[in-house]
């Protein structure tokens, strides 16, 4: 009688596998996660303050995170490679600098555009031909160029700040469509993150990334270039790093050495966050797409609730140490569920031998 | 014993004797490299090499060396410690603080404090690396942000001025004993005790095992999961007694006080033949690292370049010790697969 | 009086679908050299791993100076006095000589705990001293040669107390003045009472130091012996002695004009003065013991590593890859041998490992197409019969076989002229192994020329149209069909030349 209760017991345990496991495939999904800690957080200030859920506010909003947001983008690529980019917060000084010498000599704002964007990529591009070329470690070589581009910005800005800029210079950075109430800005963001994203998702040069992060060896021994990749990866980051610059120095209208200190790592945290595993390999657009609006509206709602940047700065350093950790202790309840299912089965087989 | 007796000391004139020991070493050519770059300095500022200069220069990088030695232990287990500045931040400002509101605190007390916080900062590092199995890289970014953050929390946003400390507190490193202020005193402590523990203590040399070949390590006993909480332990009690230092050395404790110092101590140990992959390295080379970017900081003028310039130095100077160190690598390893079949 | 130290009886050891070990035993006695010989495949390693105690046996038991071992993990194995002394060595490139073998175990001082490095420092000397090695306790490993660090290993082992040294192919990277003092380092070991397990493929040592042989072939236990009164026919009989005709499916050869020309290809270090040729619908065998070169050669004409001497013609036209896409750009494809680091990815499905190297010419504009790559996964797929619950499946869920599979499926979807093999059944299962010999006939048949890596006899021989049989970097003989002989071919791979066999 006991054996039945036994065996009935765990035949309902491997049926109700089934179910509950399709529903714990779900939930660890990272994206989902994120999802539904962005519903909670909207609930929370929305409950909390009247301004939040206000659509000027909201769009407002955007101005102080679509730079980072834009940065995340790149920054998937190099870590999705298992690379990393420390230097891009002093790419953006170095354009700044650039930009701004530019336009204090006369330069329109198409060509401040241009030099903004060459100097990031150009900038970008050393750091890719110097990891790739002398084979060295790249957190190693992006914190010496860390030094060097904000240091060229340091020696020759010293502590004065540019601040003559052309009139129509300050659209992009502080501007909406017209007609509209929508920021250029978030236009811009969610124009390049439709693109990048497809790039990785649906594109072989995606594809590629993904394959050079799981495993470098079988990428090479596949065909691919995977020196030439990475340049590229590096190049782009530089790039990007240009086009934030241009729209913080658009929107600030003046540039100092200091001008973006530690993004780098801000980004950095935005891309961990959304997913992407820090040893490549793993990890979507839409994962950091939610994550810097969700850490962007974080800080907006923590804003309208008179929190100061500090606490901001703990919930955000607390978000990403528990973003890594829960999937490994959910990885943990999920092998256990499995090893005493496939007991069940086992013993299952042997009582009806 | 024919192709075993290479590589012996033993062998060749002092000349070849004395050259084949330094160029073995890391080191050695960093000092050759500051010697290089001293020559010309000081020709042109012969005061630079004056009793005050080098006082004033070994004053300067006293912190950093701590700091350096402290991030140097958790680079050699292959990781890295971003939140160095948060965690100095941390215990400056409670150094600062409590010597404000309790000003008979002695000053011993103080740097205890410092210490002490660090240490805690630094196990919830550590942790969250050996148990929580979090890559070091993500664990200190997230608790760069926690720790700064509890910083600007702790000081409520105000920060400590030199008139709100007491002077024995803020007077203390420029104590002199021995005619050595009470700033290089520590930082001398600190060198010995640390090269003690890092040549003479077992668990020392498993940080070298562990960083150098994990699998190897464990093959023969170590305690992987001890060593990796270990070295964060011994960094944050590091960062947070220099963190009281800091204080006591600058009059002030402010919320964004070391602010990117980890790049500095990063740079003093890739200087000093540190090797990012792990299971290289020695104190003696950090110290030279930290003392090479403070010849380089206070050579500035003597150039005629401004203070602006330090960073821009500082990075070019890592850059260049990097490919050094790369290439000189890369040229042994080749050698060394030649030999392999040289029949 | 030398008295059993190791018995081995009746060890099985099954992995999924293949049969490593067969009632192995093994019988050593203290102060015995005892040489472990079988050609790659045999089972040595598999034998060596459980020993150390990284893999468990499936059934059979071990005895060690007359008790029982059941080893949980290799310090167990390491404690017990059993240890291995690896090729790549388990070192500590950074720290000394004197620190690589106390790592784990440092002396101290009784009262001060302080690490006495003096003690270490002298008692590696002592124990270099009676190995008669002239090697500074001081000096960093990594500035040893290989030769050395060897060494250094055996110093290790002996600090370890062991009883028993396991010596796998030592000398492969060791020149002959480095081989003697090997010898004399054995000669030593065994005067101390310890037993030594041997494994080479070279007879000229095996005669010169071993003192007993067991043979293995297919993991199975052959025969043993006194090494005194046996041969090297003997031996290599015992080694390969099998019936070989019916397994495989030989085609009629349809061989056409060369396709590829090898004139005199070196890379230092590894292979010297290399030559060949290969012919469209051609099976080339090369055929060779560890450290022959053979990959090293594949992975030039890949065009992963770089050569430093030679040239190589396609079609008759010079080629000089840049890199692995140069290569693939002139229809080469290359199966490599590490299946699961460098044959597939394997956290992509299996699809998306099919489609990997013809990726491009699958998109258009860059943009992927899954409709595209579905047909192009389902036709290699099911052409190569993959056993899986769906083409999106994770490749690390498949078998060993099965991801083999997708490898091969992968390149022939390339349309290759040229494919190059390398050691493709290792470590599969015997079903796998015979859809893949049919697989490569068939390729040959319809015109792709081939090059077939292989350390098994019976596939060389059964499989190639000719064989180039390579030895420590150099090609020294190449047979036709006609003339093979397993003999002669095994000889060659031991070092003789093609002059030398025919006398």
């Amino acid at each position: 009688m006991a054996e039945q209760r036994d065996l009935v017991a765990k035949t309902r345990l491997i049926q109700e596998a089934g179910w509950r496991n399709t529903l714990i495939e779900l939930f660890t999904k990272w994206e989902v996660l994120l999802g539904m800690i962005f519903v909670l957080m909207v609930v929370f200030f929305s409950n909390l303050s009247p301004y939040f859920l206000d659509y000027f506010n909201l769009m407002n909003a955007t101005f102080q995170f679509s730079e980072k947001a834009i940065m995340a983008l790149p920054m998937i690529f190099i870590i999705m490679c298992g690379d990393i980019d420390i230097s891009i917060a002093s790419i953006i000084a170095l354009c700044a600098y650039a930009v701004g010498t530019a336009s204090a000599a006369g330069v329109s704002t198409p060509g401040l555009i241009a030099i903004g964007l060459a100097v990031g990529a150009a900038a970008g591009m050393v750091n890719g031909l110097l990891i790739t070329g002398f084979n060295m470690p790249a957190i190693a070589v992006t914190l010496a160029t860390q030094s060097i581009y904000r240091g060229i910005a340091q020696a020759a800005l010293e502590e004065r700040a540019m601040t003559k800029y052309p009139s129509q210079f300050g659209f992009f950075g502080q501007e909406f469509i017209p007609g509209t109430m929508i920021p250029f800005e978030l236009v811009l963001y969610i124009g390049l993150a439709i693109v990048m994203g497809f790039v990785l998702h649906k594109t072989s040069y995606g594809r590629r990334l993904y394959a050079i992060g799981s495993s470098p060896e079988a990428a090479r021994f596949s065909g691919i270039k995977v020196k030439k990749i990475r340049i590229i990866n590096y190049t782009l980051m530089g790039l990007f790093s240009g086009i934030a610059g241009v729209l913080l120095t658009s929107r600030i209208l003046s540039a100092r050495s200091n001008i973006a200190t530690s993004w780098d790592l801000e980004v950095i945290t935005l891309v961990v966050l959304g997913g992407v595993s820090i040893n490549g390999g793993k990890g979507t657009m839409w994962g950091v797409v939610i994550a810097s609006f969700l850490v962007g509206y974080l800080k907006f709602g923590m804003g309208l609730l008179k929190l100061s940047g500090t606490i901001m700065t703990i919930v955000i350093g607390t978000l990403l140490i528990i973003a890594v950790l829960l999937p490994r202790l959910l990885d943990g309840y999920k092998n256990n569920r499995k090893m005493r299912r496939q007991q069940a089965q086992a013993a299952l087989q042997s009582a009806h031998a | 014993m024919g192709d075993m007796h290479m590589k012996n000391t033993r062998d060749g004139n002092i000349l070849q004797r004395v050259s084949k020991v330094l160029l073995a070493r890391r080191e050695a050519s960093l000092v050759i490299l500051l010697a290089v770059i001293l020559v010309p300095i000081v020709i042109r500022s012969p005061q630079f090499l004056s009793f005050t200069n080098i006082d004033r220069i070994i004053n300067d990088i006293s912190i950093l060396s701590i700091v350096a030695i402290g991030e140097f232990f958790v680079i050699l287990s292959n990781g890295i410690d971003l939140s160095v500045g948060s965690i100095i931040a941390f215990s400056g400002m409670a150094s600062g603080m409590l010597n404000e509101a309790y000003p008979q605190v002695p000053v011993f007390f103080l740097l205890l404090l410092g210490t002490g916080l660090g240490a805690v900062m630094g196990a919830v590092n550590g942790a969250l690396v050996a148990y929580g199995k979090i890559p070091p890289i993500i664990t200190t970014l997230g608790t760069m942000s926690i720790y700064r953050g509890l910083t600007f929390v702790l000081s409520k946003g105000t920060w400590v001025t030199a008139h709100e400390m007491t002077p024995n507190f803020i007077g203390f490193p420029r104590q002199s004993f021995l005619g050595i202020s009470a700033l290089i005193w520590m930082a001398l402590i600190v060198i010995v005790v640390t090269y003690y523990f890092s040549r003479f203590t077992r668990s020392g040399r498993e940080i070298y095992a562990i960083g150098g070949n994990a699998t190897a390590a464990k093959f023969v006993g170590v305690n992987e999961k001890r060593i990796r909480f270990m070295v964060f332990v011994i960094s944050g009690t590091l960062f947070g007694f220099a963190g009281s230092l800091w204080t006591a050395r600058y009059a002030s404790a402010v919320n964004e006080m070391a602010t990117g110092f980890e790049m500095q101590a990063v740079a003093a140990c890739v200087l000093g033949g540190v090797n990012f992959a792990g299971g290289a390295g020695a104190i003696p080379g950090v110290v030279l690292g930290a003392l090479f970017l403070g010849v380089l900081n206070n050579a500035l003028p003597v150039v005629y370049l401004s203070t602006f310039y330090q960073t821009l130095v500082q990075g070019m100077v890592v850059l260049l010790a990097l490919v050094i160190n790369t290439v000189v690598d890369q040229r042994k390893t080749r050698k060394l697969l030649e030999q392999r079949r040289a029949r | 009086m030398a008295e059993t130290l190791l018995t081995i009886r009746d060890l099985t050891k099954f992995f999924p679908g293949i049969k490593a070990l067969d009632n192995v035993h093994l019988t050593v006695r203290t102060g015995e050299v005892h040489a472990l010989i079988g050609e790659n495949g045999a089972g040595k390693s598999t034998l060596v791993k459980i020993l150390t105690g990284v893999y468990f046996p499936t059934g059979g038991t071990i005895t060690l100076e007359g008790r029982e071992l059941n080893f949980k993990n290799a310090i167990d194995a390491q404690q017990a006095g059993i240890v291995a002394i690896h090729q790549e060595a388990s070192m500590f490139l950074e720290l000394s000589v004197t620190e690589n073998i106390y790592m784990g175990h440092h002396l101290r001082h009784p009262k001060t705990k302080r690490l006495d490095w003096k003690g270490m420092r002298e008692k590696t000397g002592e124990l270099l001293k009676q190995l008669e090695l002239a090697i500074d306790p001081d000096t960093l490993v990594k500035n040893l040669s290989v030769a050395q660090r060897h060494m250094v290993e055996i110093a290790k082992a002996l600090s370890l107390n062991a009883k028993v040294v396991i010596m796998d192919e030592p000398t492969s990277a060791l020149t002959t003045r480095e081989v003697e003092d090997l010898y004399r380092i054995v000669r030593q070991l065994r005067k101390e009472g310890k037993a030594i397990i041997f494994i080479s493929h070279k007879f000229e040592e095996i005669f010169e130091i071993c003192d007993y042989y067991t043979v293995l072939r297919d993991g199975q236990y052959i025969g043993e012996g006194k090494v005194a009164d046996t041969s090297t026919d003997e031996i290599i009989n015992m080694m390969i002695g099998r019936n070989i005709d019916h397994m495989f499916p030989k085609k009629d050869p349809n061989i056409g004009d060369e396709i590829l020309a090898v004139e005199n290809l070196s890379q230092l270090g590894a292979f010297q003065n290399v030559s060949f040729s290969l012919h469209k619908g051609e099976i080339l065998g090369f055929f060779g013991l560890v450290g022959a070169g053979r990959t090293e050669v594949m992975r030039t004409i890949f065009g992963i590593d770089k050569r430093s001497g030679g040239s190589i013609t396609i079609g008759g036209k010079p080629y000089a890859p840049k890199g692995p896409h140069d290569a693939m750009a002139h229809g080469i494809g290359f199966v490599p041998e590490d299946r699961q680091r460098q044959g597939v990815i394997l956290s992509m499905s299996i699809g998306k490992n099919i489609t990997m190297p013809q990726l491009s010419s699958l998109c258009r504009f860059g943009i992927t197409n899954a409709k595209k790559e579905l047909e192009v996964t389902k036709t290699y797929g099911e052409m190569m019969e993959i056993r899986a619950a769906g083409w999106h499946v994770d490749a690390d869920t498949l078998s060993g076989g099965n991801q083999q599979k997708v490898v091969l499926a992968k390149w022939i979807g390339t349309n290759p002229r040229i494919l190059i093999l390398d050691e493709p059944t290792k470590g599969i299962d015997v079903a796998t192994k015979a859809a893949v010999h049919e697989f490569v006939s068939q390729m040959a048949g319809e015109g792709i020329a081939v090059i077939l890596i292989s350390s098994e006899l019976p596939e060389i021989l059964g499989m190639s149209d000719r064989v180039v049989v390579m030895h420590e970097g150099d090609v020294t003989a190449v047979f036709d069909r006609k003339e093979m002989n397993q003999e002669q071919i095994m000889r060659a791979a031991l070092g003789e030349t093609k002059e030398a066999l025919h006398g």
